[in-house]
């Protein structure tokens, strides 16, 4: 309640606080596509040659391909000769300790909230601070080591654990599946990696915290979790830009695999830069996640808070294939301004008694457009199938629009499969009975909102739902009276 | 006139909605102490009263000056006029769904608080204060756990208009048809609510139709609204005489008065 406090008094902030520049040295490589960039990308990693050719491979494929156009959204032609697929601080890519760190690259973290240096950090949360294209810094790898965990960059595991890697990267998201993760699999730069030994429940949360800041660049960065036989694991991603006039663009990969009676939280609170009030700039951000319920009895979470970018296409999606296993879709989505999102899950029943839940909030405000676009398939062995959605939209004013669109492909009779949406308007008389007992319309709005989204907001980490309640307080600033 | 004593005085208000004028010329003057009862026809103006002084948008102020406790109060927003004090019991209060009760006032107490250069209550005397409240207007604890009105019945929220009051401790409560709905029981402890605020210090203007109310909460003066203007001004003798013979009596003077 104390943080209640806290997040009604700091509402009337600024606009994007996380908005600022680092000054710092970057090594980036000339702007543009094709396959010699592949090439020096890879070999900047100094990757073995099997990861070289699946880049190329994922590359002339997507050559093949053309840019999705199904999800409700305006997006401008991408022109990928004019963006930059490489950037990184300069000093060496890695860091073996505090003081080797340059300055301005600790200072960022802190400003971000994200505090390098063990000793600051949050007790029970071990961070992969992401800037540009390359790992800045993984703490507390020691303490997890201990446990056997891996945590550590995706160019680290790439190095040190090549076969997890190369058994796992790709069989939930191969680079065929969609346009995007094809370019992905072509120019990744780097990401997180874990992997949970079979009976190891991870004794703190794993955050990855992504940051793009040199310009013209874009972030491709892929973060893949495996779970072994009874582990259990929580993590969390954030991510925030620069305020740039220019669009820059985020595509990236998240796979996970869960085995037997394994669990896997993945919380999410996306906050990159939006854009502008007049719908400059901002970061297009496409997303593939996706889980896969490998074993029997095994579960994947999926939470998200979706406040950033200007165009937000993102579906994270569970295919339930141990019989007994569990998916879940947990999704606040916020979009003010001219801000637009199409975001959503699909839920794939292979295994009997596979059940899944979908909840979630859009939040539309000033011109923005908010989707919820979901897929709930039940495949014919799946016997026994339960799903649940609730799709609710709330909106702020009249000029924003939201919409639902739910797929239903049932093909098994003993499937049951629960559908409710509402829409629903924060109305005058709501505010003015706040205003009326000394609440202003921000703080009101705040309220409202909040409450609105608790249901979500519930599944987070109690940190991260602190700082979620704020963001939402801070995008949906302005946009009544 | 003893400034001191002044709460409010309404001069000549005049307001409409869309080019529709609804008052046509208040006078009103609330000492501190006192209790006031406002009668009236339905649609006569009593509630667009209230909202313009509580600070409604909708509402144009066309003519006339207010002034609360020495300020212009029609200078104040919504928010600002609640923390100076003045507190509106809601004819129809509004349901707000996934706002808890405990948060709602915790955030309305906090902010009055912050407008006085306060700290914020800590938590465990803001449950203690909510307790202690509760007991005086004999609310169910299952209430205030519940989201701001949702799902409460007639009776209940109009409970809570007054237990919000007795939480927030108002110099200047408007109570909007609050005793409408009530059982007999609630209709007492309504009363107790709003006797337990009056001091020489705080004022009431109780908006009703009925004489019951005024039995147990005994007004000072007693006013009847209609088409917009005060016609009439009395003692608590008043309102019994509008119970036996209704208003027709006025309205024919009214016109009479106007003809
Ligand atoms: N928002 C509004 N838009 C249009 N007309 C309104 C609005 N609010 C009030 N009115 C009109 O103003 C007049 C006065 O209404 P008001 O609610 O103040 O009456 P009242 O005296 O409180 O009546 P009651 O005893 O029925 O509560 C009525 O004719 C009503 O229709
Ligand atoms: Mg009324």
């Amino acid at each position: 309640m104390e943080d209640q406090e806290k997040i009604l008094s700091e509402v009337t902030d600024s606009d994007y606080k996380y908005g600022f520049q680092t000054d710092i040295e970057t090594e980036t490589i000339p702007k543009g596509l094709n396959e010699d960039v592949v090439r020096l990308i890879s070999s900047k990693k100094e990757e073995p040659e099997w990861l070289l050719e699946s880049r190329l491979k994922a590359f002339r494929h997507w050559q093949s391909m053309k840019m999705p156009k199904w999800a409700h959204l305006t997006i401008p032609d991408i022109n990928y000769q004019d963006i930059i697929f490489y950037a990184a601080p300069k000093q060496g890519a890695k860091y073996e300790s505090m003081d080797e760190v340059d300055p301005e690259l600790i200072d960022t973290f802190n400003k971000l909230g994200i505090p390098l240096e063990e000793q600051k950090q949050l007790a029970g949360v071990a961070v992969d601070a992401v800037m540009d294209s390359v790992s800045v810094k993984t703490t507390f790898q020691d303490t997890l080591a201990d446990k056997g965990i891996i945590f550590c960059s995706f160019s680290e595991a790439v190095k040190n654990h090549p076969d997890l890697v190369k058994k796992y990267m790709g069989s939930v998201v191969p680079y065929t599946d969609n346009y995007f993760a094809a370019l992905n699999s072509a120019v990744f730069s780097d990401g997180s990696f874990c992997h949970i030994p079979k009976g190891v429940r991870c004794p703190m949360e794993l955050s990855t915290y992504f940051r793009i800041n040199a310009s013209n660049t874009g972030q491709f960065e892929r973060t893949l979790i495996v779970a072994e036989d009874d582990s259990y694991v929580s993590y969390l991603e954030g991510c925030t830009a620069p305020m740039r006039d220019e669009n820059q663009l985020h595509a990236a990969i998240v796979e996970i695999v869960a085995m037997e009676n394994a669990e896997v939280k993945y919380s999410t609170v996306q906050n990159w830069y939006p854009g502008n009030k007049e719908g400059v700039g901002g970061i297009f951000n496409f997303v593939t996640k996706r889980g896969i319920c490998k074993g029997d009895n095994s579960k994947i979470s999926w939470t998200q808070v979706e406040t950033g970018s200007a165009v937000t296409w993102k579906y994270p999606s569970c295919i339930l294939r141990g019989n007994n296993s569990v998916g879940e879709f947990y999704s606040v989505a916020v979009t003010n301004n001219y801000q637009q999102a199409d975001t959503g899950t699909k839920m794939m029943h292979i295994g009997k008694n596979t059940r899944s839940t979908i909840i979630s909030k859009g939040i539309s405000a000033g011109k923005s457009q908010n989707s919820y676009r979901g897929l709930v398939k039940v495949l014919k062995g799946a016997e026994n199938a339960r799903n649940f959605s609730q799709c609710d939209s709330l909106l702020l004013g009249d000029k924003c629009g939201a919409h639902t669109f739910p797929y239903l492909e049932v093909d098994n009779k003993s499937a049951i499969v629960e559908h409710e949406a509402t829409t629903s308007k924060i109305g005058e008389d709501q505010i003015f009975y706040c205003n009326q007992r000394g609440i202003d319309t921000e703080n009101a709005i705040s309220l409202i909102v909040n409450g609105y989204a608790k249901e979500v907001l519930n599944k987070l980490p109690m940190e991260f739902a602190v700082e979620a309640q704020k963001l939402l307080a801070l995008t949906l600033e302005g946009s009544v009276g | 006139m003893n400034e001191v004593n002044n709460m409010l005085e309404i001069k000549d208000l005049k307001v409409n909605i869309e080019d529709k004028e609804i008052l046509k010329g208040i006078n009103l003057t609330v000492n501190a102490g006192e209790v006031h009862a406002i009668m009236g026809p339905n649609g006569s103006g009593k509630s667009t009263l209230a909202s313009a002084l509580a600070g409604r948008d909708y509402f144009n102020i066309t003519h006339g000056k207010v002034s609360y406790q020495g300020k212009d109060l029609l200078e104040l927003t919504p928010e600002d006029r609640a923390r100076e004090g003045i507190f509106l019991g809601f004819q129809y209060p509004v349901e707000i769904p996934g706002v808890s009760m405990v948060n709602f006032l915790r955030t309305a107490i906090n902010q009055k608080r912050k407008y006085q250069g306060l700290d914020p209550m800590p938590a465990g005397d803001f449950l203690k204060l909510m307790r202690e409240k509760k007991k005086v207007v004999e609310i169910n604890s299952d209430l205030t756990n519940r989201s701001v009105n949702e799902g409460f019945s007639g009776g209940e929220k109009k409970k809570n208009e007054i237990f919000q009051m007795a939480l927030l401790e108002p110099k200047l409560a408007i109570l909007d048809e609050t005793d409408s709905g009530l059982d007999i029981d609630a209709l007492r402890i309504v009363a107790n609510g709003v006797n337990n605020l009056r001091s020489p210090e705080t004022a009431t203007i109780i908006i009703t139709h009925y004489q019951r109310l005024l039995d147990y909460i005994v007004p000072d003066f007693v006013h009847v609204l209609y088409k917009g203007r005060i016609v009439k001004s009395g003692d608590k003798t008043l309102a019994k005489e509008l119970e036996e013979h209704g208003y027709d009596w006025i309205k024919q003077e009214v016109e009479y008065g106007n003809a």
